[in-house]
């Protein structure tokens, strides 16, 4: 097995730099590259030709707050399912098959919950 | 300065190298895209600027350089800014943990060609993708318009679907090679074709035994690249042109090229992660007939084919399939995708126990 230390993580600060250097010397280009010939109407938001009305910061459909929720919830119980799917071989030799159906009963509970959301209707889209 | 060792020169090196394959490959992907297109559709594509219209990526960033860049009045101006900027930053992290080849060995010194060896190499190119849909959301919420507004939380809310779908597709991968090292797992695809020894070396991979994964995994990074049939973040014909709405010059130039830096990621993630990786048929003939670095060298080409195969593939699907709709997009991704997921999990788990109790 081999052993793992901070260190060997540091190539990818240097990933990080080489990608930071790449997105700000872009952005500083362009800046300085293109015209700029601001004019009120120019910078005015973009409605199909006509005037902006309001603001665009209104309220938004509650149906992605539930979804972006539930998306939270079921991520974490992905979550919980990977230290099992990794060492689920090494479980089974050592405990048999009660690693299985551990794992049916805790997809069972996670199925029941998705059950309800769907009868609940929080996916209809209309 | 200890930690400057040789071997973190070498990994330097070797990043700056992907780095600029990376960047030289989603360029090119720009002028692939419109000669495929055009080829599907009976049309010539761009063959102006130099032979067959090859110098055509280097005159479509020079025009980007020199457009005019506008930012409107009613924006938030630094998160207008930031959104293309982390857009752009998290599609080149990706890169950072893809094994692109076995190992070199010049005399004593022994490379292995995987910029960072990290043992939880899916969990980084994971977390690193799902930041990728905050380069979106910002920039559409900062434009202060209401296509991009629109655009952004349909993005945001595709991506996060089709990602839980994605993370459920990839458990049935673990339980069979138990790592989250993308490293061990290109590895453990060089034996023979299911094992069996008079067949060539190199072409155990995981796709025979993860058909419906691939499927899976396949069609949610479609949706996490906003990739028709799922580029609904973008669609034109409704929303003008999504989160990008406001956008000009290189900051909508860095938007479209994350998104071909994206295919390139994925389409390694595929190949990595059911394809053999670097592994090809006979790879370990060519090891003990040419040598061993040769045969990585060829690998690292076999993996680059295969990620570029799979570029042809999203272009392909994209002259070829119609948009989803919003509803059928989430129908598909929670109730289809989601529960056949975990249905591969349980027959995965099935077989593995079914072969563990009887063949071994």
């Amino acid at each position: 097995m081999k052993q793992y230390f901070p260190s060997d993580y540091l190539p990818l600060l240097v990933q990080f730099s080489a990608a930071a250097a790449f997105v700000v010397v872009t952005m500083i280009a362009t800046h300085l590259l293109g015209p700029k010939r601001n004019s009120k109407v120019k910078d005015a938001a973009w409605e199909c030709g006509i005037e902006a009305k309001g603001d665009a910061r209104t309220p938004i459909s509650i149906k992605y707050f539930l979804t972006a929720i539930l998306f939270v919830l079921f991520d974490i119980e992905v979550i919980f399912m990977y230290p099992w799917a990794v060492n689920f071989k090494e479980l089974f030799r050592e405990m048999g098959s009660v690693i299985f159906v551990e794992m049916l009963l805790f997809m069972a509970l996670l199925l029941a919950g998705f059950y309800y959301v769907i009868k609940k209707g929080v996916l209809k889209w209309e | 300065m200890e930690f400057i060792t040789f071997e973190f020169l070498v990994k330097t090196a070797i990043i700056l190298l992907v780095f600029v394959i990376t960047l030289g490959i989603a360029a090119y992907s720009t002028l692939a895209e419109r000669k495929i297109s055009a080829f599907l559709q009976d049309r010539i594509g761009p063959n102006r600027a130099g032979p067959f219209g090859l110098l055509q990526p280097l005159a479509d960033a020079g025009k980007m350089f020199f457009k005019e860049e506008f930012i409107p009045e009613t924006s938030s101006k630094f998160l207008f800014i930031l959104g293309p900027s982390l857009a752009m930053l998290t599609a080149m992290m990706a890169s950072a943990v893809i094994p692109f080849g076995d190992t070199l060995q010049f005399g004593d010194t022994v490379i292995n060609i995987q910029p960072v060896e990290a043992n939880i190499g899916i969990l980084y190119i994971f977390g690193v993708v799902s930041l990728g849909v905050y380069g979106v959301m910002i920039g559409g919420w900062a434009s202060n318009n209401k296509f991009s507004l629109l655009g952004a939380i349909r993005a945001a809310s595709q991506n996060i679907s089709y990602e839980l779908a994605m993370g459920f597709s990839i458990i049935a991968i673990l339980m069979m090679t138990g790592s989250l090292s993308l490293g061990d797992i290109a590895s453990q695809q060089k034996g023979s074709f299911f094992g069996i020894s008079w067949l060539p070396s190199g072409t155990n991979w995981n796709i025979f035994y993860q058909p419906l994964g691939f499927i899976l995994f396949c069609t949610c990074s479609f949706a996490e690249c906003n990739r028709t049939p799922f580029d609904l973040p973008e669609c034109e014909s409704e929303l003008v042109g999504g989160y990008h709405t406001e956008y000009s010059s290189m900051k909508l130039g860095l938007y479209l090229f994350s998104e071909y830096v994206n295919m390139f990621v994925a389409g390694l993630v595929m190949s990595t992660l059911y394809f053999g990786g670097y592994n090809y048929p006979g790879v370990d003939f060519v090891a003990a007939n040419f040598g061993q670095n040769i045969a990585t060298f060829l690998g690292i080409g076999v993996l680059l084919g295969k990620a570029l195969a799979f570029i042809f593939f999203f272009m392909w699907i994209r002259w070829t399939l119609p948009r989803f709709r919003y509803d059928q997009l989430m129908n598909l991704g929670w109730k289809s995708m989601i529960p056949l997921a975990i249905l591969n999990v349980v027959f995965t788990g099935g077989f593995i126990m079914l072969k563990e109790m009887f063949f071994s």
